[in-house]
């Protein structure tokens, strides 16, 4: 996983956009790990805290939009989950790597792109 | 010799008391200052007791100077710092050296002074105070035995007219009236129906306890604002902060002072109590101003 | 139950500078309860410690485990193994469960990772209220359920003082109730003024002599 984005894509929504993106033949970086969960809402802060450790160079958790969480409330507390990973990682000051939450629909490719070089961009100008 | 603060509670009939506040040094060169300036201009002098939780020369001593210089002390005693133990020590001590008149109080919390780390005691509360002035009073330590050389302290406490909610606060002033106790100087009053009502209050339970209005004057409206968010027991109304904003640039001590003697003129001509008890911690120097303009001198 | 929350990361983080190998060691009931020491809360120390070592470059290798409750021997025997395997401890069990594993395992340095507070009880999800003093003496039938000892900021057992905030705030803290506002409104509910009319003398604060002792026999 070093140097990797890891990326936790909800079922119902990223992984099928991420899934339409290599269809589509969308460029992103290749360093991408996409991991299929059942719901952004199960993924756990020891997952994140866990990625980061094995060397991920950033965290993704990508959901469905406000409101069309399958599970109902799985994207809030994801995003809940996320922020308090942020918060963890700096009591600790390793907050250069970034742990963001994205939201979007299955049918939103280029979301999933964007997301991903939004924070592939970030890596770079932090030197990593 | 002054004339014992008991003696005059029980003959005056507008009672006079002011305050002495010990500076924070065992420098006693100003207290001796505002003792000499006011022991005679009022009927008695109260000393706090490192008042807002600030560690200061204590109460006692300055009351020994107060008798030194021939005035009449009220020695305050909160429970915050000292254990029962340590309380009933203080007061033989006291009563040995000639004072003869305690204040009973809780006592501001820690938070709001200087050594915020400190242990609060709280081992009595002023209820219990005021019971335990009664026993050593009657012969007898906390703890049943009997005292070689005993004590006769003139007891008084404190109370909130302008608490809000009142109900639970007059429920514990009757249980200081029940308790018995001599006089009661109140918290700042700056409303006299608020004033009026716990008078009535008071009355209705204890007939002969001398009520000591408290004014605090107030010098300016962001002090007015300021001692409403953070001085304990103070409610400072709205029209008389108006008022003070409206003084002119440099006039705010004067213009308090001006409001205080209004609100004591109106209690002594309404009768609305049995006198008042002047706290300008500070400014000691100004309170004859205020004596003066209120026409008590 | 017992509320604890965690030390500042700054002082787990210098406690355990000197160590390599440690355990670090929950509990699965008050401090899991109050989110402070449980499995889940081990499992993330545990990891934020190892990567802020490894950003520093000196390692921490560290073996985790939580045990229904710290604060019994038996239960903490279970840890012998592990606890062989480290340099130190790091408990996140309360001040009880520290000193059970520090009895148990003399020989190694433990070291409490979470601050306990009080005996409480949430007043909403994840805010936690002190509601009990550990007085030896209570008197809750006669403040109509509320403990003045720890409610009340002073611990009057006549109050309230002349500091109340408009409204029935504390004197202390704008946020807190007046206990004794709490106590008189519950009361005047009951209509059982008059307890609150009776005098109080003063406390017993002998009740419980520390380091307290309670013979107990099964019933």
């Amino acid at each position: 996983m070093n140097g990797c984005i890891v990326a936790f894509c909800c079922e119902h929504s990223a992984y099928p956009a991420a899934d339409l993106a290599g269809k589509l033949r969308l460029h992103y970086p290749e360093n991408i790990r996409v991991i299929r969960v059942p719901c952004a809402g199960r993924v756990d802060v020891i997952h994140i805290l866990k990625a980061l450790e094995k060397g991920a160079a950033a965290v993704l958790v990508l959901g469905c939009e406000d409101g069309a969480c399958h599970h109902i409330t799985g994207n809030t507390r994801a995003k809940e989950r996320v922020k308090y990973c942020n918060m963890l990682l700096k009591e600790v000051q390793i907050d250069g790597r970034p742990v963001a939450m994205f939201n979007l629909s299955p049918n939103a490719p280029h979301k999933f792109v964007r997301a991903v070089n939004e924070v592939t961009k970030i890596i770079k100008e932090s030197g990593r | 010799m002054a004339t014992p603060f008991r003696e005059i509670l029980k003959t005056k009939d507008f009672v006079v008391t002011a305050e002495v506040g010990p500076v924070k040094g065992s420098n006693v060169s100003k207290a001796i200052e505002h003792i000499e300036l006011l022991k005679d201009k009022v009927d008695g002098l109260n000393v706090t007791d490192n008042q807002s939780s600030v560690m200061r020369y204590p109460s006692l001593g300055i009351c020994l100077l107060i008798k030194e210089h021939d005035g009449e002390p009220v020695f305050q005693v909160t429970c915050r710092d000292r254990n029962r133990l340590a309380i009933q020590a203080d007061l033989l001590f006291a009563y040995s050296r000639g004072v003869s008149n305690v204040l009973c109080l809780t006592g501001d919390s820690i938070d709001v002074g200087d050594h915020k780390e400190a242990k609060q005691v709280f081992d009595l509360d002023s209820v219990q105070l005021i019971h335990l002035v009664h026993t050593l009073n009657s012969g007898k330590d906390m703890a049943g035995n009997e005292l070689d050389g005993g004590i006769d302290f003139c007891i008084g406490t404190t109370a909130t007219p302008s608490a809000d909610p009142l109900e639970p606060q007059l429920i514990k002033v009757e249980k200081k009236l029940k308790a018995g106790v001599s006089f009661i100087q109140t918290q700042a009053v700056y409303e006299l129906d608020e004033l009026k009502r716990f008078t009535e209050f008071v009355r209705n339970i204890d007939e002969k306890v001398k009520i000591l209005a408290g004014i605090v004057p107030v010098i300016g409206a962001k002090m007015a604002a300021y001692m409403n968010e953070n001085v304990p027991g103070i409610f400072i109304p709205q029209h008389l902060i108006d008022e003070l904003a409206q003084a002119p640039k440099g006039t705010g001590v004067s213009k308090g002072i001006e409001i205080a003697a209004r609100v004591i003129k109106q209690i002594k001509e309404e009768k609305v109590c049995d006198g008042v008890h002047i706290m300008f911690i500070g400014r000691e120097e100004r309170v004859p101003e205020i004596l003066e303009a209120a026409g008590l001198l | 139950m017992i509320i604890a929350e965690r030390k500042p990361m700054e002082e787990i983080k210098q406690a355990m500078a000197p160590y390599k190998k440690v355990l670090v060691a929950g509990c699965g009931t008050c401090v899991a309860v109050c989110w402070a020491g449980g499995e889940k809360e081990v499992e993330i120390l545990a990891s934020q410690l190892r990567l802020a070592r490894s950003a520093e470059g000196n390692e921490i290798v560290t073996l985790e485990a939580t045990v229904e409750r710290q604060c019994e021997k038996e239960m903490v025997e279970e840890l012998k193994d592990k606890v062989a395997e480290v340099e130190a401890v790091l408990s996140l069990a309360c001040g009880s469960g520290v000193q059970t594993m520090a009895e148990l395992f003399e020989d190694k340095p433990v070291f409490p990772a979470v601050n306990t507070t009080f005996i409480g009880m949430p007043e909403k999800e994840g805010l936690w209220v002190e509601m009990c003093g550990a007085c030896g003496d209570c008197f809750l039938d006669r403040t109509g359920g509320i403990c003045p000892i720890v409610r009340c900021a002073k611990g009057l057992l006549n109050g309230p003082c002349g500091g109340t905030r408009r409204g029935g705030k504390c004197e202390i803290d704008p946020e807190k109730d007046c206990a004794w506002v709490l106590i008189y409104r519950r009361l005047e509910k009951q209509g059982r003024l008059d307890l609150m009319r009776e005098y109080y003398s003063p406390r017993n604060f002998r009740a419980v002599k520390r380091p307290g002792r309670v013979q107990a026999v099964k019933a």
